[in-house]
């Protein structure tokens, strides 16, 4: 069987290190199941895939909805990302949508998963970030698709901190970005 | 920069977007029919206002989608945005 190493497997011990202050918590959250549905929102297929995934498929742009251990998260008016634990069949998802329009498609390895938590969380991403990502406005069932430090990223306040979905080739960028971006809060 | 309200995600950095040169420029009904100048005219010429623009832009590095913005090319002040197939909205 094929050795799996995850994009940013190489930065553990670093972010491990990084974490030791209590300010930041950085980690990898690797090999995540992520899949990529599009459906028209209105058609009875989006109803039957919500009904499969446990919530309806959220409809306002930039906001998740969480059933079980499953997350899907808003990427357009027709688009949402389904992310869940590594080893998660996509074939429910498939097999409630059947052959009418729309698609599902497993998108795992596209990106991964950066776990930005503690205190000073929101602080390091406003490092590299433009939107307002206080509590207030941007807490768990939110989500944004925006660029953090020029990379294409999707951001997913979780309750253990902020999820920061990253191409895989970006990954290695990212994590050496916010290495760099948390100096200020280590001790 | 401009801060440009995208018509799903809200206002966003311009650097999230890529521009789409002048809105509503409708694909000939027959292309086959046009002489080689208005084939021309309708690939390169477009207005060139000082004042109110209809334009496009893609949020490419949010929610991807096309949409199409009123935009002073003298002041950079955006008066609406609004989605394709939508109608152009009048402005003062």
């Amino acid at each position: 069987m094929a050795e799996r190493r995850s994009p940013a497997a190489a930065f553990a011990g670093r972010f491990a290190a990084a974490s030791e202050g209590g300010a930041l918590r950085l980690a990898e959250l690797p090999f995540r199941t992520q899949l990529n549905l599009r459906v028209d929102p209105a058609s009875p297929a989006a109803r039957d895939l919500g009904d499969a995934l446990g919530a309806p498929l959220p409809v306002e742009p930039c906001t998740a909805v969480t059933a079980g251990d499953v997350t899907v998260a808003w990427l357009g008016p027709d688009e949402w990302l389904v992310i869940a634990p590594p080893g998660h069949r996509p074939e429910l998802l498939s097999k409630a949508l059947g052959d009418r329009h729309g698609s599902v498609v497993d998108v795992s390895a596209q990106r991964t998963t950066l776990l930005v938590g503690g205190p000073r969380a929101r602080d390091l991403l406003a490092h590299g970030c433009a939107l307002d990502l206080h509590p207030s406005v941007f807490g768990p069932g939110r989500c944004a698709q925006t660029t953090l430090a020029r990379a294409q990223v999707v951001l997913l306040p979780q309750a253990d901190g902020v999820h920061v979905l990253v191409r895989s080739s970006f990954a290695a960028y990212l994590a050496e970005w916010l290495l760099d971006a948390a100096t200020e809060y280590l001790r | 920069m401009l801060l440009i309200p995208c018509p799903w995600c809200g206002p966003r950095e311009e650097a999230e977007f890529h521009y789409g040169g002048q809105a509503h420029v409708a694909y000939p009904d027959d292309p086959a029919a046009l002489s080689d100048e208005e084939w021309a005219r309708y690939l390169f010429f477009r207005d060139n206002p000082k004042g109110v623009f209809a334009e496009r832009w893609s949020h490419s590095a949010g929610c991807r989608r096309w949409f199409n913005a009123l935009r002073d090319t003298a002041t950079n002040e955006i008066h609406a945005v609004y989605r394709v197939g939508e109608p152009r909205p009048v402005t003062s």
